[in-house]
């Protein structure tokens, strides 16, 4: 029988927290995705693109660590050459859009008044266009291939961002320090980049954590559509996407491993993130 | 809705605040939709305009003469400025002319109402397990200390799984190696239809179920640590007619709120599920005129895509109003 939960005791703010074993194994869940990614085209046991027709869809083997794909293919390799593309792409949106919306978010808030109203204004239309879409348009307009999707994208993830970090630099900004330093005859540019910037930036760095798996998925689909990065260049979306004839024939091994490392991934980076914006504060 | 006021209480003050808070904010909203749909189609039918790509050779084939191509040119009105080009479309739009495909040779508007059918069979089904299976994890997981913990490892799995990996693994485990359900297209006639449907609509929903699951699990926990629900089993009322008639009635917004939102988002995530199962949707319809460059075909399913998530937005808004009466004050 359910029973009501009844967390109100409050935890008494102990001097040593039991360990938080989830942050330490996502965070270092992170850390390998980001190295793998950074040196796994060194690493890697094969070619990604020399294909083998006799050693087609061969199952894990000591030689094929994740088995072969339809043409033969090392799956582990292009698994590993994939990591770079996906999580380059993850990391180009995270970091543009991370920029942008907050540079936006804390022009908006200093600003107040008018700007601040028609920003606003802007920002909820784009919300009402679903990122999916502007990415798949922005391939229509230039082309399919990695920069198109990627820039969408970061375009569509500012939002997010500057709402975020918008309330909390508008909360900054009538603090009595801002007050002070204008009075002490800072411009506004210093106050707001050397202050009130640093003051949100770790609420920042949670939600470029947790963008960063959305992101990831998001270019992944637009791969996996059709009309972001094109073969033979492994993805991880295009790897899902290439597996699908072999599904059929019942070797899932290609699909399966790409699909694994994107749910890992996406997992390991929403736990951090998750730890991190409870600890700064961030309401979701 | 007619919230009357307690009786005995000066009725007509408070009355005309509250209703006059909901017309204003249903007239802002309103006006909200219109720009925002507005604004949203001029940038895509901007953007569109610049797409490569030559409508003209297109129509005529490669061999017409110069005369010919200026002549359909001028017919379809291309040496407009971009504005008035936009306004052709949108006062056309109006009359319910989606405009003429150019691949198909057919009014858009036959083209997408088949595939519309199909989307939004879909996006119900969706919607339903979606609903369904998500709120009752999250209560679970918000009621129970038991559970808690799985279904918190389960929704931040869930929510993690996107729809074309999850879509590959179901027609993998299910279809392939079960044979369970057929491995892709969208039937023929309504029970096959549904059948056909089943893997593609979950598919679609582990991602938004989790997320459902994961707010909702956050609502009622919330409301459990209130003060009211202590008073309440203070005061002996037993748990069961607590969480009925107290925790969930106040949960109930937050997790509408989430719900909306995952509605939203599924209907975007239609694309790409339907790629993934071959179905004749409209998000397919998209990518195949977008590789054909059949610019009226994707302006007008880009409309409709935004237009619905638009809609579907508004009602979470206008519903959050109507049950909150704290919002209709119109603060």
């Amino acid at each position: 029988m359910a029973t009501i939960a009844m967390n109100g005791a409050t935890v008494a703010p102990t001097e040593r927290r039991p360990k938080d074993w989830l942050l330490i194994i996502s965070s270092v869940v992170c850390a390998l995705v980001a190295l793998l990614a950074a040196v796994g085209a060194f690493i890697a046991p094969h070619s990604p693109n020399q294909t083998d027709v006799l050693a087609a869809s061969l199952g894990p083997s000591g030689q094929h660590w994740f088995g072969t794909d339809g043409i033969g293919r090392d799956i582990f390799s292009r698994v590993l050459y994939g990591a770079r593309i996906s999580c380059a792409a993850a990391g180009i949106i995270v970091l543009g859009s991370g920029c942008l919306g907050t540079a936006l978010a804390i022009f908006s808030a200093w600003s107040g008044g008018w700007v601040d109203r028609a920003l606003n204004r802007v920002l909820n239309v784009m919300f009402a266009v679903p990122g999916i879409l502007v990415a798949v348009l922005a391939s229509a307009v230039f082309g399919a291939g990695f920069w198109a999707p990627a820039l969408a994208l970061t375009i569509v993830y500012a939002p997010f961002y500057a709402r975020v970090v918008r309330s909390a630099a508008v909360r900054e900004c009538a603090m009595p320090y801002v007050e002070g330093l204008r009075l002490a005859g800072l411009s506004s540019w210093r106050i707001c980049t050397r202050h009130v910037l640093r003051n949100v930036l770790p609420m920042v760095l949670a939600q470029a954590t947790i963008a960063f798996g959305s992101a990831l998925v998001d270019f992944a689909a637009v791969s996996f559509i059709g009309l972001g990065v094109q073969p033979p260049t492994s993805e991880w979306g295009l790897m899902v996407a290439d597996g699908r004839a072999e599904i059929l024939s019942g070797a899932p091994q290609q699909s399966l491993a790409a699909g694994v490392c994107i749910v890992v991934t996406v997992v390991a980076f929403n736990v951090l993130g998750d730890r991190l914006s409870a600890r700064h504060g961030v309401q979701r | 809705m007619s919230a009357m006021p307690e009786a005995g209480l000066p009725v007509a003050t408070p009355r005309r605040t509250w209703r006059s808070g909901v017309v204003s904010r249903v007239i802002s909203s309103v006006f909200g939709i219109v720009g925002t749909i507005l604004a949203a189609s001029f940038v895509i039918f901007a953007a569109l305009s610049f797409a490569p790509g030559d409508p003209v050779a297109q129509i005529l084939g490669a061999k017409a003469t110069d005369k010919a191509r200026a002549a359909k040119a001028a017919e379809l009105g291309l040496d407009d400025p971009l504005v008035v080009r936009y306004w052709h479309w949108l006062t056309s739009v109006m009359h319910g002319d989606l405009g003429t495909s150019f691949t198909y040779r057919e009014d858009v508007t036959k083209l997408v109402e088949p595939r519309l059918e199909t989307t939004f069979l879909l996006v119900l089904m969706a919607a339903l397990m979606m609903l369904v299976v998500g709120i009752a994890l999250g209560l679970l997981g918000g009621i129970s200390e038991r559970w808690r913990p799985y279904v918190s490892a389960a929704a931040g799995l869930g929510i993690s799984v996107p729809t074309f990996v999850a879509s590959s693994v179901l027609i993998s485990v299910f279809a392939v190696q079960l044979g369970w359900f057929p491995t892709y297209g969208a039937g023929e006639g309504f029970a096959d239809r549904v059948k056909h449907l089943v893997l593609p609509a979950v598919a679609l929903s582990v991602s938004y179920g989790a997320y459902v699951t994961q707010l909702s699990a956050a609502a009622v926990r919330e409301e459990a640590c209130k003060e009211h629900v202590m008073t309440s089993r203070g005061r002996g009322i037993p748990g069961r007619r607590i969480i009925f008639r107290h925790l969930l009635r106040n949960a109930s917004l937050p997790v509408m709120t989430a719900s909306g939102l995952a509605i939203a988002g599924l209907v975007a995530g239609a694309v790409v599920v339907e790629q993934a199962f071959a179905i004749d949707g409209i998000g397919s319809l998209l990518i195949a005129s977008i590789s054909s460059k059949d610019y009226p075909v994707v302006l007008a399913v880009s409309l409709v895509v935004v237009v619905v998530f638009v809609a579907v937005m508004t009602i979470i808004d206008v519903a959050q109003v109507l049950l909150d009466p704290r919002q209709r004050e119109g603060k």
